[in-house]
C-alpha cells in the first residue's frame, strides 16, 4: 500500500475553490446566503485546525484524565446542541432525561466496543477512544434529536388519543405505546438507511480515511462493519432510554397528561 | 342515602367552586347547566382526569387524592363529548378499552350484541373513518359499556344524535344502569331527558353553586 500524500497548506487553500464556486452561484442567483457560507467555511477550517493541534497534543501525552475530559466535553456539547434545538419546548425533567440517556447509551456501547470488541490497550488510548467516541456521540445526537422531535410532535398531535386511552383506564405507558414505537423507528431509521447504502451508494468516511492513510481495505471494512453495529447499538440504546424515561415527563403523578 | 361521591369545598382554577355536592350510589344523576358552567370539568374531576386546585372529593368515603388514578378510572369510566377514535375498524375501537385494561376480549357474538344495543348498523370490520359523528359517539358509548365500570360518567352522550335516536340510546343506557345496579352521572343539555330519566338533577350555574333536586 502507498503512504498517504501529505497535504500542504497551499493544497488545502486550493480546495477553497469549491467554496468560491458556491459563493458565485449564490451571488449570481441572488440567494443571499454569502455571509453564512463564508462564515461556515472559515469556522469549520478554524475548528478543525484547533481540533488537529489538540489531538496531536493528546496523542503525544496520553492520559486517562485527558481522554475522559474530551469525552465529557463531547457529550456535553452534543446534549447542549440537542437542547438548543428544542428551546422552550422541554421541561426540566425531560432535559435531564436527554442528558442521562445520551450519556448511558453512548458510554455503555463505547466501553463494550473499545474494551471487548477492539480490545485497546491502554483502555484510554486516545487514538482509538476519541475518534470512535466522536462517531458514536455524533450519530446518537442525530437519533436523539429526531426522537425528541417525534415524541413532542406525537404527544401534541395525538393528544386526544392519549387522553382517550387514559380515560378508558390505560396506564401512561400503554397510552403512549404507539407514539413511543413509531418514534423509535423514525429515530433509528437514518442509521439503518446508511447501513443499507454502505459499500454500494457510498464508502463511509472512516473507511475512506483508513484506506487513504494506507490501511488495507479489508481491515478498513472490518472496522467499518464493527463500528456501524456499535453506532446502531449506541443510537438505539440512547433513544429507547430517552423514550422510556421521557414519556413519563408528559404525565403527572395522577397519570394526567401535562404538555409543556 | 349512600353517597358515591361527595364534594367538600372543591375549587378548580377559576372554573369551578363547589362548596358541597353529593352523588348517590346506584342512582342516575344528571348535571344540567349552561355551556361553560363547569359540567365537563366536574366529570373530569370525578374520574381523576383533573384534580381539584383545593378542597376534597370523597369516593365511597375515601379521599380521591389517595386512590390510584388508573384503578379509579377503571371503576369510574367516562365517555367524553367528542371521543377520539383509534385507527382501525369498529372492532378495534370497541375492544380498545378492554385491551388497555388487559381484560379478556369477548367473541364477535358479544361485540355484535353491543352494536345492536347502540343501534349501529355496521359490521365489526368497517373502518371507523367512514362513520358519522353520531355513529362515532355511539361506538364510543359501546366501548364504555363493554368495560362494565361501577360508575358511568357520560358527557352529553347524545349531543350528535337526532331526537329519535337520542331517546332510544338514553333509554338503553339508563335501563342497563338500573338493571346492573350501577351509578350513572350524565351531563346533558336537555331538560326533557333529565326530567324523564334521572333520579336527581344537579344544576351547576357559572361553576359557582350546585342546586340538587330529587326527581
Amino acid at each position: 500500500m502507498k503512504e498517504i500524500i501529505d497535504l500542504t497548506a497551499f493544497q488545502v487553500v486550493l480546495a477553497y475553490i469549491f467554496v468560491l464556486i458556491v459563493l458565485a452561484i449564490v451571488r449570481i442567483r441572488g440567494i443571499g446566503r454569502e455571509k453564512e457560507i463564508f462564515i461556515s467555511s472559515v469556522r469549520m477550517t478554524l475548528q478543525l485546525i484547533l481540533a488537529g493541534y489538540i489531538l496531536v497534543y493528546i496523542f503525544n501525552n496520553p492520559s486517562p484524565w485527558l481522554t475522559l475530559l474530551v469525552i465529557l466535553l463531547m457529550e456535553s456539547f452534543a446534549v447542549y446542541t440537542v437542547l438548543k434545538r428544542f428551546i422552550n419546548q422541554l421541561n426540566r425533567c425531560f432535559k435531564i432525561v436527554i442528558a442521562i440517556s445520551m450519556g448511558i447509551g453512548t458510554l455503555t456501547c463505547l466501553i463494550y466496543f473499545l474494551l471487548i470488541v477492539i480490545r485497546i490497550s491502554p483502555w484510554y488510548d486516545p487514538q482509538y477512544f476519541i475518534p470512535i467516541a466522536g462517531m458514536f456521540i455524533g450519530n446518537t445526537m442525530t437519533g436523539i434529536s429526531l426522537g425528541v422531535k417525534f415524541l413532542l410532535e406525537g404527544m401534541t398531535n395525538q393528544r386526544a388519543l392519549v387522553e382517550e386511552a387514559l380515560i378508558l383506564g390505560a396506564t401512561p405507558q400503554s397510552a403512549s405505546k404507539s407514539i413511543i414505537n413509531s418514534t423509535f423507528e423514525a429515530a433509528i431509521m437514518p442509521t439503518i438507511n446508511s447501513m443499507v447504502g454502505m459499500g454500494i451508494v457510498f464508502l463511509p468516511g472512516m473507511m475512506t480515511g483508513q484506506i487513504l492513510s494506507g490501511t488495507l481495505p479489508t481491515t478498513a471494512i472490518a472496522y467499518q462493519i464493527a463500528i456501524m453495529f456499535g453506532i446502531l447499538g449506541a443510537v438505539a440504546l440512547s433513544v429507547i432510554l430517552m423514550l422510556q424515561l421521557g414519556y413519563r415527563t408528559f404525565f403527572n403523578q395522577e397519570s394526567q397528561l401535562i404538555l409543556p | 342515602m349512600q353517597a358515591v361521591f361527595e364534594f367538600i369545598d372543591v375549587k378548580f382554577k377559576n372554573i369551578l367552586d363547589l362548596p358541597e355536592m353529593l352523588i348517590e350510589r346506584n342512582k342516575i344523576t344528571t348535571l344540567l347547566g349552561p355551556s361553560g358552567s363547569g359540567k365537563t370539568t366536574t366529570l373530569r374531576l370525578l374520574n381523576k382526569m383533573l384534580s381539584p386546585t383545593s378542597g376534597r372529593i370523597l369516593f365511597n368515603n375515601i379521599d380521591l387524592s389517595t386512590i390510584n388514578s388508573i384503578s379509579h378510572r377503571r371503576q369510574v369510566t367516562m365517555l367524553s363529548q367528542n371521543p377520539a377514535m383509534f385507527a382501525g375498524t369498529i372492532r378495534d375501537n370497541l375492544i380498545i378499552g378492554l385491551k388497555l385494561q388487559s381484560k379478556p376480549i369477548p367473541d364477535d357474538h358479544v361485540l355484535n350484541t353491543v352494536l345492536e344495543h347502540i343501534k349501529l348498523e355496521k359490521t365489526l370490520d368497517n373502518p371507523v373513518q367512514n362513520l358519522s359523528g353520531g355513529e362515532k359517539q355511539r361506538l364510543a358509548l359501546g366501548r364504555v359499556l363493554l368495560l362494565d365500570p361501577e360508575v358511568y360518567l357520560l358527557d352529553e352522550p347524545s349531543s350528535a344524535l337526532d331526537d329519535a335516536t337520542e331517546e332510544i340510546i338514553i333509554a338503553m343506557v339508563t335501563n342497563h344502569v338500573r338493571e346492573k345496579e350501577k351509578t350513572l352521572v350524565m351531563v346533558t343539555h336537555s331538560h326533557v331527558i333529565a326530567e324523564k330519566y334521572s333520579d336527581a338533577i344537579i344544576t351547576i350555574a357559572n361553576g359557582r353553586c350546585s342546586i340538587r333536586r330529587d326527581n
